[in-house]
């Protein structure tokens, strides 16, 4: 075909250009000429005119007013013309035009053109940019060619069919009928058309889908048809007969072979002919295996055949092609719930593409992997994804810190290991981690009691090293700050301990605090763990008094305010019992858990008579020891809300920790007052979810007025405490109180 | 009761639906839509200049140039040995770099990839042929071919003609018809003698 001179000279003046500028010029003059050319009646060039805007419109400029051309063009009687004018309608007519309206007659004409080549631009503009409404009025046009017409036709006839029935999917009912005759031709543009419709309408309405089912044994004739036939040489692509009709089969095979047995059936010798029997030494013959996969794994196919498909994904693995490579993992990652042993068996090579170049296949394998973590190959693994974290692109650091993490949690073979991970990614990927890791590895920490004396020796060697990395340093200073006087000992049994002196502890602390890498949070932890430690150690308190009050004047109004109270701390109270050792904090993440409550009785003796007298009892978390004694104390816990008030009889007092799970345990905590807490079934309840009965009565020979319950939660969870049904609790037991608190649990996942 | 499935914990409420995130395998009693379409084909060059456009999806012209604008960079940021598929937005990304030319489509979710590459190629070799070893300015300067050759190929994102002898046939067909309509008249059709 000759090549448009005009619209070559146009491209030629256009890429002359040698700046932006300039080619804005030579487009500007051109669109001028175009647009007075429009304007002009009917002149030999048009179809040249429109070229020209078609590609001024390619490099970006605006041609909408091409748009009635384009019109006027598809409605000529020349083919030239209307060749230009379909190509222009698909390139700047889209259905959110409302120009393209206009061509519906004319596409409507040129649908019952006797000329085939008219015929195929007008479906192709329909297909391409056919809106719901055109769709609606042409749909009964197409019908009529997908019975009546030559092959050429019929098989972009099918393919405009899927289009009406992706736009308006209630058309669909109107092919039905014409889809299924066209299986039989033996054109394979047909049938391939007829197969890509057949697909469409199964997809769309399960009640057409039961009706194909019957077409399996015809597809799978179909399809016996290709893979078996020798050579043909119109479809042939490197030894594979027609792939794209294959794959489309195939396609179709898994639509109707879901969830039926009887399907599934008819088509499993197929499936397995066509595993076996495909060469996989080019793309083209793995594009046709990977669609038998897919089919394999999501009908209802026998385990042999499955175990096959597996195996397939598994020599994709060892391909060459980085391709094959990547969409064998993702195939895998679909079945990795399912078949899970199956694809434990390639862990190995799994493993090692996370050593790959390319960041595509480096995601697939990190998401692989984190899958196939189980409680065998905790340690191996988590040596891998360690490693991997270190050298791995900062898009993925995040989700590999989370991964290592909900890994760690499930299948720690121990504390310390789990411990010791988690440190080991606060170091190497400390600025990627969540916010919520920090009070996780707290309360972890917590929890490991014994541990206690290696963390802090950890953690402190790690501050000394780095303080940049903020989570690490948070959970540093918490760490010194609560068993600091176990880094003063010089004893670790786990570790090699450290000689320090309370200077050197009270220096880190300090850097951390004056240092600008420091966020205000990290400063406030500092600052908590500085004060912490004055109750831990003998020598330097002065030095904490001095620093704390320092940071009374600073910018910052949260370290300001809590230096104010610290100073306030240190003003009145010789022993600070607030800033004793946490207790054990159990929150399972998941479904059970473990309350504590700690009671303590805080009683003012005032010398007040009594009989009768209510006593206020705050159930008061953080004054705790890590004993269960203490003393009745003089000092009120923050947060009391009612006044202490005297009674008579004195009670013992006891910080015991209750622990709630099973439920019902009256537990005493003084002799006679009972308190007990029921909760609901927990299988039962909406997931996070926990709802607690607490029920307080009174055994003791005096009332007891202005009872009141506090609870404090960590921040996981959020506690909803309705209002009790009373705050007198009269003596001998005659009456109760019972208040509901709701406990919900917020997301788990650090 | 829980299961793990592909790594997210599900909980699971007997009886219930279960949900597989990001897969097409299911369980009885559940059914999706498997989405296949391929939505635009772009051409661009190794400087990023479009050489060709084909949309399947309806979007205003801002939108398209967005699009084209952000995955020409990104397909440009590649190395050279790298996969050919990307995740970009929701869709998958299959390109393919011949010579200076990147061809680039986007399918959906659940069409198989390595038939897409199977799709690109097969229409550079379309172009081939017709125009003869071709090259980036064969396309440049005759791109309204490329579009014909294209849509004689594809149909609404799909496949029409499996046999390149009968695409390129009906191309040349259809060439020989816009050739004689653009003949001049004879002279006798233009004093209106036959």
């Amino acid at each position: 075909m000759s090549p448009s001179v005009p619209l070559q000279e146009m491209i030629r003046a256009i890429r002359s250009a040698r700046t932006q500028c300039e080619e804005r010029g030579v487009i500007q003059r051109e669109c001028a000429a175009i647009r007075a050319q429009f304007r002009q009646a009917d002149n030999g060039g048009r179809s040249h005119n429109l070229a020209k805007l078609l590609y001024v419109h390619m490099l970006g400029y605006p041609a909408h007013f091409g748009q009635m051309e384009c019109v006027r063009m598809i409605a000529s009687p020349r083919y030239s013309e209307k060749r230009v004018g379909y190509l222009g309608a698909m390139m700047l007519l889209d259905e959110k035009q409302d120009a393209s309206l206009l061509i519906t007659n004319s596409i409507k004409n040129d649908l019952s053109n006797s000329n085939q080549y008219i015929q195929s631009l007008a479906l192709c503009t329909l297909a391409c940019m056919g809106s719901a409404e055109m769709c609606r009025d042409l749909a009964p046009e197409i019908d009529r060619l997908l019975r009546a017409s030559n092959s050429y036709i019929k098989k972009k006839a099918a393919l405009c069919a899927v289009h009406i029935v992706r736009k308006v999917h209630d058309l669909g009912e109107l092919f039905t009928k014409a889809a299924r005759s066209l299986l039989t031709e033996k054109n394979h543009g047909v049938v391939h058309g007829a197969v890509v419709l057949i697909t469409e309408l199964c997809e769309r309405n399960s009640e057409t889908l039961e009706r194909f089912r019957k077409t399996v044994p015809d597809l799978v004739q179909i399809m016996k048809g290709l893979v078996i036939s020798g050579y043909s040489p119109d479809h042939d692509v490197a030894g594979i007969s027609d792939p794209f009709l294959q794959v489309r089969i195939l396609r179709l095979l898994r639509i109707l072979g879901r969830n039926n047995e009887a399907a599934s059936d008819a088509m499993n010798d197929l499936l397995a002919q066509v595993a076996t029997n495909t060469d996989s030494t080019k793309t083209v013959g793995n594009a046709v295996l990977y669609e038998t996969v897919l089919t394999v794994l999501d009908i209802k196919s026998e385990s042999g055949l499955r175990v096959l498909a597996v195996n397939i994904l598994g020599r994709f693995l060892l391909n060459n092609d980085r391709n094959i490579r990547y969409i064998a993992m993702t195939s895998l990652q679909k079945i990795v719930g399912t078949d899970h042993n199956a694809v434990q068996r390639h862990r190995g090579t799994i493993v090692d593409c996370l050593k790959d170049q390319d960041a595509s296949v480096k995601r697939r394998a990190l998401e692989l992997s984190l899958a196939l973590v189980s409680a065998s190959n905790i340690r191996s693994m988590m040596k891998e994804l360690l490693s991997f974290l270190s050298s791995c692109p900062p898009e993925l650091r995040s989700q590999t810190a989370s991964g290592i993490f909900n890994a760690a949690e499930r299948y720690a073979p121990s504390q310390r290991w789990h411990i010791d991970t988690i440190l080991h990614v606060l170091t190497t990927a400390g600025g990627d981690v969540r916010d919520e890791t920090v009070p996780n590895l707290i309360q972890l920490i917590t929890n490991t009691s014994e541990l206690h004396c290696y963390t802090v020796h950890k953690l402190y060697r790690a501050l000394l090293s780095d303080i940049s990395q903020q989570p690490l340093v948070q959970v540093a200073c918490w760490c010194i700050g609560e068993y600091g006087d176990l880094l003063l000992t010089g004893e670790c049994q786990e570790t090699e301990p450290v000689q320090v002196t309370e200077d050197y502890v009270l220096d880190v602390l300090e850097t951390v605090l004056q240092s600008h890498m420091s966020s205000p949070s990290t400063r406030g932890f500092a600052l908590t763990a500085t004060m912490k430690l004055s109750t831990r150690i003998t020598e330097n308190v002065d030095r904490i008094r001095s620093i704390v009050s320092i940071y009374g004047s600073c910018i910052d109004v949260e370290l300001q305010q809590r230096a104010v109270e610290y100073n306030a701390l240190f003003k009145k109270y010789d022993h600070m019992s607030i800033l004793d050792i946490f207790p054990e904090l159990f929150l399972d993440k998941v479904y059970s858990v473990k309350l504590s409550f700690a009671y303590n009785n805080n009683v003012q003796s005032a010398g007040l008579s009594p009989p009768l007298c209510g006593v206020s009892q705050v159930c008061d978390l953080l004054d705790l020891l890590g004993g269960s004694e203490q003393p009745l104390q003089p000092s009120p816990a923050l947060g009391s809300a009612a006044p202490p008030i005297p009674v008579s009889a004195p009670n013992t007092v006891g910080g015991d920790l209750l622990d709630l799970l099973g439920g019902l345990e009256p537990t005493p905590i003084t002799p006679g007052l009972t308190f007990t807490y029921t909760h609901n079934e927990l299988q039962k309840q909406e997931t996070g979810r926990l709802t607690v009965t607490l029920t307080a009565s009174n055994s003791t020979e005096s009332d007891i007025r202005g009872f009141t319950l506090q609870a404090a939660v960590p921040k996981s969870v959020q506690l909803h405490m309705k209002a009790p049904s009373g705050d007198s609790l009269p003596a001998r037991g005659t009456a109760k109180v019972t208040q509901m608190l709701v406990f919900t649990f917020g997301s788990q996942n650090i | 009761m829980f299961a793990l499935v592909a790594n997210q914990k599900v909980v699971i409420d007997w009886p219930c639906f279960w949900v597989v995130l990001g897969g097409s395998f299911l369980p009885r009693g559940v059914y999706t839509v498997l989405l296949f379409k391929m939505q635009f084909m772009l051409l661009f060059s190794r400087q990023g200049k479009l050489r060709l456009q084909k949309w399947y999806v309806p979007l205003s012209d801002k939108e398209k140039k967005k699009i084209t604008r952000e995955l020409v960079q990104t397909v440009l940021a590649r190395k050279p040995k790298m996969c050919s598929f990307l995740e970009w937005r929701d869709l998958k990304i299959v390109y393919k770099r011949y010579a200076s030319l990147y061809f680039c489509c986007a399918i959906e979710d659940q069409d198989n990839e390595l038939i897409t590459l199977e799709i690109i190629h097969r229409y550079v070799e379309l172009l081939d042929k017709y125009f003869g070893s071709v090259c980036e300015l064969d396309i440049i300067f005759n791109f309204e071919k490329a579009y014909f050759i294209l849509d004689e190929f594809l149909l609404g994102g799909e496949a029409q003609e499996t046999s390149k002898k009968n695409v390129l046939k009906a191309i040349e067909q259809a060439d020989l018809l816009q050739e004689e309509a653009e003949t001049p008249r004879s002279v006798l059709e233009e004093i209106g003698l036959t």
